[in-house]
């Protein structure tokens, strides 16, 4: 199971967050700081996984992260993931966004982290990994922008009729 | 309306949007908060306004803020508002919001229910998806036991990408409500074999995750899952397998060996880094398995360890970890194989990154031999004087005490040395691990009799230094030790060298800056020491010597007294009397010092920690048996002000309640472990080593094995570990010599002193090695019959334990799934709370429910079955172990499991399987036989004939409270997928489906939803629906427009999507069925143009169209039909094929009826009309043929009517009809029987009005096809008229 889908940048400003756990917002604004705590401090060629997500429930769960120019992508799994797998997971997340923003960089999260959010439950559901075929999510993703499109149009109907 | 339109457009206008308030935060950096409240108050006013769009742009903004860590969750319901949107668009930004902030706690969460059951039934796919994963993310026990139903339809959805969602959900509602996983089991299974691969990935996912949990019931899909691990090459698959089969292997070592060939074949051909480690890991979990009693592996060892050397020898940190991660596990059963890579192991340790140093750390813990103890904890002391942070230190720290402490001191052969490295570890300034080194040495003080003197040196030299006292601001810190100094010294003050210094030491003012429980623990053991002090000197016979202590004690103790911590205040104050009392006594020359030391008479033993709790219970004393009666409820309500002595009673009886749950989980735990035994198909784990302890009676003596073999011991002064190193070497160099003689005793005295202590297993290594000092360790205080505890470990709050249910039973009947209810909620006068105590009973005794069902549903087939099972499982298992290259002959094995298991699924109802399946492949043939079923119609209708009785009686309200079961009763019964949508008309471009809705609220109005999809290439728009009207009928327009126009659809279609449309109709009397002419027009574009297209349909009123479902509660259903003001009529259909209950799901959902009571086959049925006509209708099964003749409306078993006879189906032709209150029985003329024909299968009507007899006589019920098992039932039927 994955707990806990984090991405902030180099300043630990949350870019997105995605907890398949109950906790307060408080608990999960304290929960970034210590994983961008943790993560923040470590160099570049250590190993992507951190033991100690102490506040995600326990010793079962490793922090598993890349870093890409300004951003921070964890997952927070326990130990029924394969850490190599989430690993591939990531990367295919990040060339996920990479083609449906279309050379993707922080501003894109910025401005549409609701996108981003939508990119992200046609991968991961519940906290467990739904499709990591990069072709199907993108599929199922331009068919529900198309979708969304074709309401927008009616919706904007009456306004522009004026 | 109009105008409002227009400002909500407007008003959208100066809206922010999502990108307008990121773009405001940024640009307000310094007064950002001020600035985000003053948004919140924007959308606030935004949420107020009713234009949708404002809400969910104003809900979108709100999840953003969310993520910046403000509390929403005051907007509940305005989430809930825009996730009911119509729009794709909004419906998203709404379920978002809601799996971002809700959680079992939001109380709005229960108004989701039907709105997210509608979402799911939408043919729109994403609607569907979309809900699918905003309740993954908050799904609650009651939306799980209330949705669970329809989920488990959508298991078989045409859709591959709603099935593998709707996979995946199972999970959560497994977890939210276990009593889910047993009737959705089979179908979760089937999905393994799913032709999409996304979906059987999922399918795989959730079984895994279960199966991780409580694997010992997927024991029986090990054939499955070895057929996809050989079969499939999707590595996420293959990985979970593997996994899977990693936790499999423990319960069954013979499912181990099978594993072994094709997953050393899968390390030396896969390519994935992923799969290998998996695969390693697995065969390292086989060989663990393995380990005892099988021949040796040693080639799949020294394989899985070369792999390993080689990832840890990797340049790519992550593989290096998870190599030393991997490494660790094979250390456990294998560690010579490991020690061989010491060196690597070490190297590790003086890696840059953490995380590969702490795995080192956990490596090093089982390469310890009595060999290289020393020489490691050497190197690891090292490490803790360089290491910079705090954390790795304490790491590093923790790890000693493990490494040195683990199996009993096992590898310690000289505790001079240990207690010495303790005292070492002390000189770490700001470790949290303070208490540990602490309970360390009060533990080998305690235990290991022989260095008591020794430690109460080192003790005493503690408490001399003064850094440890100046360092005591951190809780848990160092000074921690002091207490264990001050104890260990007072309790062992006999050995003290100097115990008036140590005294001193103890009693100097800066010990009152240590935290309070430490001073406590001083003054206590000041007093031991003076006792010992006063001994001493009484004995040297000098009485200054004793005064002048006295005179210390009464001098320093004040300073205690005035502590601000109460319990060293007390404590002191006692002592401080007794001091002076003894200062008098001396005063006087009276010998005290035998009556202070008797005080502290007696040896403390050290006593496991469990002790206490398998201390068995006597025989006759019962720990539920109230000590004194308990007053009852009303007595202690009535007489709380009389009840002096009553007024504690409450108090005590609530642990006591809590007791007895307790009891009744041991009873239950008992039971489940009885029934395991009797099981022969259950894998009974290996008796635990206690056990054996179970038969010897008596808890009269409880006996310490405690052999006193004591050594003189040489005491060095104050050593420091370092020289360990070098006297141990020696030591061993002489052991040698006299080795063998040694050895005899040695074996010789193990046996009969330290039985414990050896029950791990010994590397030979060990055998070597003689302990330096014969030191025993005595053994924790154990009741020698103590009771055996497996179970001691396990967390009774563990949300998975709930899920620890066999899954190979055959299902019971009464194991299904909720039934969903439909769309209108009831407005029934019954109370509520009889559904209620069902469903809590249900939750609070599952296991007990859950047995009686298996029990009763247990026949002698179904043993027969599941003896099959056991029998294909062994003998896969024990089909020798083939090489991958010829795996053919294992087939057999592997579909012959699969087939019985599938069948043993079917069990509970073979019918319902076929249903299902015919469902499954395409789920509506129906749409595609209603044209020859629309034929059908007109011949019945001619048939029909009339009966009528009048009734306005109004439903009577009833205090009587009706059995439970009731109403729930269907609640339970799983339901192929359906869906209401009928085909209205198809051509190339575009596909209509409909169905028809009334609401009670609207008593002359339908409103018909018209599901468009867009068939073809092109971009369809301008579509325009337009009906002839009927004098009945007709289809209400847009004010001002004439009844010769069309009414717009809200909507274009691109191609491949579909949407719901939907027109509201005005009906004047819904006695009649109605069949509407009508016209779709629009413009199809394409590339090459664009076309005016038409489509014509025939929009199908029948007469349930008109019905609503409306719950009854069955003593109002029994006054409502005792009233006699209904006409009835009743009709026998042959030929059904389909299950019971799958019947009375269909004629509920279809024709929008309810269930009041199912008693076996016989159903009592409730529905009401838009203009409150009450429908009441029983369904009966005749046994001996198929669901056939129904001719006999016989009582259904309500309440008082039990004791009528049922009447012999066959017997009287004519039926009877029964008073349903169990009066006045009188047969039913034949000719009742006739009229009713059209009626549904099964059916006897009673209408409460002509209008609705008519009404089912217009069309029929059994026209609108339960489905198409009811255009098949009925063809029979009618031939054989």
């Amino acid at each position: 199971m994955i707990k806990a889908i984090l991405i902030f940048n180099n300043h630990g400003k949350p870019r997105l967050v995605r907890f398949y756990q109950r906790f307060s917002e408080d608990t999960q604004q304290q929960i970034i700081r210590e994983t961008f705590h943790l993560v923040s401090k470590r160099d570049e060629n250590v190993c992507n996984f951190l033991e100690g997500g102490l506040l995600i429930g326990g010793s079962d769960n490793k922090l598993i992260y890349r870093h890409y120019a300004t951003l921070y992508f964890v997952f927070c799994v326990d130990s029924s993931e394969s850490e190599l797998g989430i690993l591939d997971l990531i990367q295919v997340f990040v060339e996920t966004l990479d083609k449906c923003f279309e050379n993707v960089c922080e501003l894109d999260l910025i401005f549409h982290v609701d996108k981003v959010h939508n990119i992200l439950a046609e991968m991961v559901m519940g906290g467990m990994v739904l499709e990591t075929n990069m072709n199907e999510i993108v599929t199922q993703i331009d068919a529900q922008n198309k979708l969304e499109k074709s309401e927008t149009f009616i919706f904007q109907s009456p306004r522009q009729d004026r | 309306m109009a105008l409002k339109m227009v400002k909500g457009s407007i008003d959208r206008m100066f809206d922010k949007n999502l990108q307008d308030l990121v773009r405001g935060i940024r640009n307000h950096k310094e007064d950002e908060a001020k600035y985000i409240s003053q948004c919140i108050d924007e959308i606030k006013q935004e949420l107020k306004q009713d234009n949708i769009a404002v809400k969910a742009n104003a809900v979108c903004k709100l999840t953003y803020l969310q993520m910046l860590g403000y509390d929403i969750s005051w907007a509940a319901f305005n989430i809930i508002e825009v996730m009911s949107a119509s729009k794709f668009t909004f419906k998203r930004i709404g379920y978002l919001a809601a799996s971002q902030c809700f959680h079992e706690g939001t109380d709005v969460i229960m108004l989701t229910t039907n709105q997210i059951r509608k979402d799911l039934s939408s043919p729109s796919q994403y609607d569907t998806g979309v809900a699918l994963t905003g309740l993954s993310c908050f799904v609650t026990p009651d939306l799980a036991r209330d949705l669970a139903n329809d989920i488990m339809t959508l298991m078989s959805h045409t859709k591959p990408y709603i099935r593998k969602k709707a996979v995946l959900i199972m999970y959560k509602v497994f977890l939210k409500y276990p009593e889910s996983l047993r009737p959705a089991f089979p179908r979760l299974k089937e999905k393994l074999e799913d032709p999409d691969p996304g979906v059987q990935s999922a399918a795989v996912n959730v079984i895994c995750e279960l199966a991780r949990r409580n694997p010992k019931n997927y024991l029986s899909l090990a054939p499955l899952f070895f057929k996809l691990m050989t079969s499939s090459t999707n590595n996420w698959v293959l990985i979970k397998i593997i996994k899977l089969f990693g936790a499999l292997t423990p319960l069954e070592p013979r499912l181990g060996k099978k594993l072994i060939e094709p997953l050393t074949n899968l390390i030396h051909s896969t390519s994935a880094m992923s799969l290998l480690y998996e695969c390693v890991n697995t065969v390292i979990a086989v060989l663990i398995s393995l380990s005892s009693g099988m021949p040796n592996h040693s080639a799949s060892i020294q394989l899985c360890v070369q792999k390993l050397r080689i990832l840890i020898e990797d340049s790519d940190q992550n593989l290096k970890y998870l190599g030393l991660l991997a490494m660790s596990k094979i250390l456990r059963t294998h560690p010579k194989s490991v020690q061989a890579h010491k060196d690597l192991v070490l190297q590790c340790l003086d890696d840059k990154d953490e995380s590969i140093r702490l795995r080192a750390l956990d490596l090093l813990y089982g390469m310890v031999s009595k060999k290289n103890l020393v020489e490691i904890v050497k190197k690891l002391m090292s490490h803790v004087d360089k290491a910079e942070g705090t954390t790795y230190r304490d790491e590093l720290l923790t790890k000693i005490i493990d490494i040195c402490s683990q199996c009993n001191y096992q590898h310690i052969t000289n505790f001079q040395w240990y207690i010495s490295v303790l005292v070492e570890l002390t000189r770490l300034e700001g470790t949290r691990h303070g208490h540990l080194i602490a309970a360390q040495m009060l533990d080998v003080a305690i235990r290991v009799k022989a260095i008591r003197k020794f430690a109460v040196s080192q003790m005493s030299a503690l408490l001399d230094s003064a850094h440890l006292v100046a360092s005591s601001t951190q809780r848990n810190g160092i000074c921690e030790v002091l207490y264990a100094a001050a104890w260990i010294c007072g309790e062992f003050s006999e050995h003290l060298q100097e115990p008036h210094q140590t005294l001193e030491a103890m009693l100097r003012p800066k010990v009152t800056t240590l935290p309070g429980h430490i001073q406590a623990v001083y003054v206590q053991n000041v007093v031991k020491l003076y006792a010992s002090i006063l001994q001493q000197k009484e004995q040297a016979a000098e009485p200054e010597a004793a005064q002048d202590v006295t005179q210390l004690m009464v001098d320093r103790l004040p300073q205690f007294v005035q502590s601000a911590d109460l319990e060293v205040q007390e404590r002191a104050s006692c002592i401080l009397q007794l001091v002076k009392h003894i200062q008098k006594l001396q005063a006087k020359d009276v010998p005290v010092a035998e009556e202070v030391s008797a005080l502290f008479a007696g040896e403390l033993n050290p006593v496991a920690p469990k002790a206490q709790k398998k201390v068995p219970v006597p025989e006759g004393l019962d720990l539920d048996a109230w000590i004194n009666e308990p007053p009852s409820d009303s007595e202690s309500e009535d007489e709380k002000p009389k009840a002096i002595f009553h007024e504690e009673e409450p108090r005590p009886a609530k642990p006591r309640q809590l007791e007895a749950d307790e009891e009744e989980l041991a009873r239950r735990r008992e039971a489940r472990k009885q029934e395991q035994a009797n099981n022969p198909f259950y894998i009974k784990s290996s008796p635990s080593p206690q056990k054996r302890y179970q038969d010897m009676p008596g808890v009269e003596h409880i006996p310490v094995v405690q052999i006193d073999l004591s050594v003189p011991l040489k005491v060095p002064g104050m050593p420091v570990s370092d020289q360990y190193v070098k006297l141990e070497e020696e030591r061993r160099h002489r052991q040698r010599l006299e080795k063998d003689r040694k050895k005899k005793k040695k074996k010789d005295k193990e046996k009969k002193g330290k039985p414990r202590r050896h029950s791990s297993l010994h590397t030979e290594s060990d055998e070597d090695i003689a302990p330096a000092q014969q030191v025993d360790i005595v053994t924790e205080e154990m009741p020698e019959n103590a009771l055996p505890s497996d179970e001691d470990d396990k967390d009774p709050n563990d949300p998975y334990r709930a899920l620890d249910i066999d899954l190979d039973k055959p299902l019971a009947d009464s194991e299904k799934l909720p039934v969903q209810k439909h769309r209108n909620t009831d407005t029934s006068k019954s109370p509520e709370k009889e559904d209620v105590p069902v469903v809590e009973k249900k939750v609070r005794k599952p296991k007990k429910k859950e047995k009686k069902h298996r029990e009763k549903g247990r026949e002698k087939r179904e043993k027969g079955k599941e003896q099959k099972e056991g029998e294909d499982l062994d003998f896969w298992l024990s089909a020798t172990p083939l090489p991958a290259a010829a795996p053919a002959p294992e087939e057999p094995g592997v579909n012959a499991v699969i087939a019985a298991s599938k069948e043993e699924g079917e069990e509970p109802g073979r019918e319902e399987r076929g249903a299902e399946e015919d469902e499954e492949d395409e789920r509506d043939p129906e749409k595609k036989s209603s044209k020859r079923k629309k034929k059908q119609h007109k011949k019945e209708k001619e048939e029909r004939s009339k009966d009528k009785k009048k009734s306005k009686k109004k439903k009577p309200p009833s205090d009587e409270a009706a059995e439970p079961v009731e109403n729930g009763a269907l609640d339970e019964d799983p339901l192929p997928p359906m869906s209401s949508y009928c085909l209205l008309a198809e051509n190339s471009y575009i596909k209509m489906t409909y169905d028809i809705q009334g609401s009670l609220q609207k008593d002359s109005q339908v409103t018909v939803s018209v599901v468009l999809e867009n068939q073809s290439s092109s971009f369809l728009k301008s579509m325009e629906l337009n009906v002839l009207d009927s004098l009945n009928t007709k289809l209400a327009r847009p004010e001002g427009s004439s009844v010769h126009d069309g009414v717009p659809v809200p909507f274009q279609l691109p191609p491949g999507i579909s949407n719901e449309a939907q027109f509201v109709f005005t009906i004047q009397s819904i006695v009649m069925a109605q069949k509407l002419k009508g016209t779709l027009s629009f413009i199809a574009k394409n590339d090459e143009g664009s076309t005016h297209e038409k489509l014509d349909f025939k929009l199908h009123f029948s007469c349930t169209s008109y019905l609503v479902t409306t719950p009854c509660y069955s003593d109002a259903f029994a006054k409502l039909l005792e009233s006699g003001d209904l006409s009835m009529s009743s009709i026998k259909v042959d030929g059904i094929s389909m299950s019971f209950q799958n019947l009375l799901a269909k004629i509920c959902f279809h024709h929008h009826f309810s269930v009041v009571e199912r008693v076996d086959s016989c159903a009592s049925m409730y529905s009401r009309s838009i203009q409150g006509h009450h429908v009441c209708l029983l369904v009966k099964k005749v046994s001996g043929k198929a669901w056939g003749p129904a001719k006999l409306p016989s009582p259904p078993r309500l309440p008082d009517t039990n004791v009528l006879p049922e009447p012999p189906a066959e017997a009287s032709p004519g039926g009877t009809q029964t008073g349903w209150g169990g009066r006045d029985v009188q047969p039913l003329p034949e000719a009742s029987v006739q009229q009713g024909q059209d009626l549904p299968p099964q059916a006897q009507v009673r209408a409460g009005h002509p209008a609705v007899r008519a009404a089912q006589e217009g069309t029929g019920i059994a026209e609108c096809g339960a489905g198409p098992e009811a255009g098949r039932a009925a063809a029979p039927w009618r031939g054989a008229r």
